[in-house]
């Protein structure tokens, strides 16, 4: 005998509200260096295929990013920025932080380079020539992974930033090289969104190459225990297919204009 | 989230004196008083001509002024970018991302504000006023001027007005200012972007000072309406 229409209506009424129930959407906040780059909608729809569920993100900074999991309003985070990952983690924001990818941060200037710093590798070398030369330096000045390792670096030689050479945007990345551009001046920049806005802008790199200019990325499902309605499930999946080998081949094989912009390393970090 | 700290800490940095927050307050108001300073007088000139002068072309003139009001003025902050970079006509000058660009960008913004304001409240007044003062033998000039000072809180109105939208302006100064902390970084600007970072202290010491600077014009516009104003 076959079912009855109501049966298998009410059948599929079920199965329906059991797979929202299950594959409830997984909301993210990252960093816009991975929405700039191009990485997310290259990985995103590979990990959305895998785990036949929707993953929503909204790009802002690291410092932004991790207040959205603090404030339990994303599931999962993926940032860079270490110092803050592990005090969101220590102080229980956030469960099960794991490395995933790094890429790395470039000193970019206009191409007269009034402060001379131009093949050098060393960032606190460079920035004290900066600095001294009385040279033009736009900072992103929103708390984001970029800016906390700006700020790093300025504290590490000792020089507290300011005054009228020293221009604070609190904005995005994007943003941040564009005002470089306009003024003339000379920012850091991770590579992938500076390579975006390379002929926008005219700014050229340099200083790369230090082992100080790695930039890590880590993944942070929040934790479950602050926030019990938050998608955990859909968080751990996500974490567990980018340090998945599918995940981090993924990542391995995503190219920007011919070049390889972010380097997976779970299991095996190089700092 | 807890609503009580920041707000606490939001008049502590008030009433402390926070020179950041302070500096924000103070570059907000001389740019925006300095765009209506220098867009007044013309733009209550036009609207006045408009109001009163018959020419071919005047009603698509004001229509052309009206529709200007509702311009987005993101799309303001678009055309005063593209003039100002770097790359644009007017590049040489290396105005982009300074107050000036800024005070541009509210000038535009409150034109058509003034201007439509003044023409209904020219339309409004007696006709009378223009005709007698020039049968008392006034000129052309200064019978305007006789018109003008008669409809006195329709224009007061206009240039509060004007204000208002300059200060609370958000898209176009962040567009041509840039946000830029201690030169461009203004009230509405600082707000929406502390808010994205998740610091919200200051975006609520903000806010509040913005309030009261729209409460406090409004009321002084009423004060020196006196009784016509309150009627």
């Amino acid at each position: 005998m076959k079912p009855s229409f109501a049966v298998r209506l009410a059948a599929a009424a079920l199965a329906f509200w059991a797979a929202s129930a299950f594959a409830k959407d997984i909301r993210m906040a990252t960093t816009t260096s991975t929405d700039n780059s191009g990485l997310l909608q290259y990985l995103l729809p590979k990990f959305e295929a895998d785990c036949k569920c929707t993953i929503h993100y909204t790009a802002v900074g690291t410092g932004a990013a991790l207040k959205l999991g603090q404030n339990g309003d994303v599931d999962v985070v993926l940032v860079h920025a270490r110092p803050a990952e592990n005090k969101f983690v220590a102080a229980g924001y956030g469960v099960n932080r794991r490395d995933v990818m790094y890429n790395d941060f470039v000193i970019v200037g206009p191409a007269s380079d009034p402060a001379g710093v131009k093949g050098m590798h060393d960032p606190l070398v460079a920035l004290k020539k900066i600095h001294a030369a009385g040279a033009t330096f736009v900072s992103r000045g929103d708390d984001s992974g970029t800016n906390k390792k700006e700020l790093a670096y300025w504290k590490a030689i000792g020089i507290k930033p300011g005054g009228p050479h020293y221009l604070a945007v609190g904005q995005g990345m994007g943003a941040t090289l564009t005002v470089a551009g306009e003024k003339q001046a000379y920012t850091l920049s991770d590579r992938a969104t500076y390579t975006t806005y390379a002929s926008k802008t005219g700014l050229e790199i340099v200083v790369q190459g230090d082992k100080k200019l790695l930039n890590p990325y880590g993944v942070i499902a929040v934790n479950p225990k602050r926030y019990p309605k938050i998608n955990y499930r859909g968080a751990m999946t996500f974490v567990k297919w980018m340090t998945s080998p599918t995940g981090q081949k993924a990542i391995g094989n995503y190219r920007f204009k011919g070049a390889q912009l972010f380097h997976p390393d779970y299991g095996h970090p190089p700092h | 989230m807890d609503l009580l700290q920041p707000t606490r800490q939001a008049f502590a940095l008030l009433f402390g004196g926070d020179p950041e927050l302070w500096q924000i307050i103070w570059l907000s108001l001389w740019v925006s008083v300095g765009a209506i300073a220098l867009v007044a007088a013309p733009s209550i000139a036009l609207g006045f001509l408009l109001a009163k002068k018959r020419f071919p072309g005047q009603r698509a003139a004001v229509v052309l002024v009206q529709a200007l009001l509702s311009f987005p003025t993101v799309v303001i902050g678009l055309v005063i970018y593209l003039l100002l970079s770097r790359r644009g006509p007017l590049g040489s000058f290396e105005l982009l991302f300074t107050p000036w660009a800024i005070m541009v960008g509210y000038m535009l913004i409150a034109f058509p504000i003034l201007v439509v304001f003044t023409i209904s409240a020219v339309q409004g007044a007696d006709p009378r006023v223009y005709e007698t003062a020039r049968c008392l033998g006034a000129g052309r000039f200064a019978a305007s001027l006789t018109t003008l000072r008669e409809v006195r809180f329709g224009i007061l109105a206009a240039v509060v007005n004007g204000f208002g939208r300059a200060i609370s302006e958000v898209g176009c100064a962040i567009m041509v200012g840039g946000n830029i902390a201690g030169l461009t970084r203004n009230i509405p600007t600082a707000i929406a972007l502390e808010t994205t970072k998740g610091d919200f202290a200051q975006g609520i010491a903000l806010g509040f000072v913005l309030m009261v600077v729209a409460l406090g014009v409004n009321v002084l516009l009423a004060l020196l309406q006196g009784q016509g104003g309150l009627r």
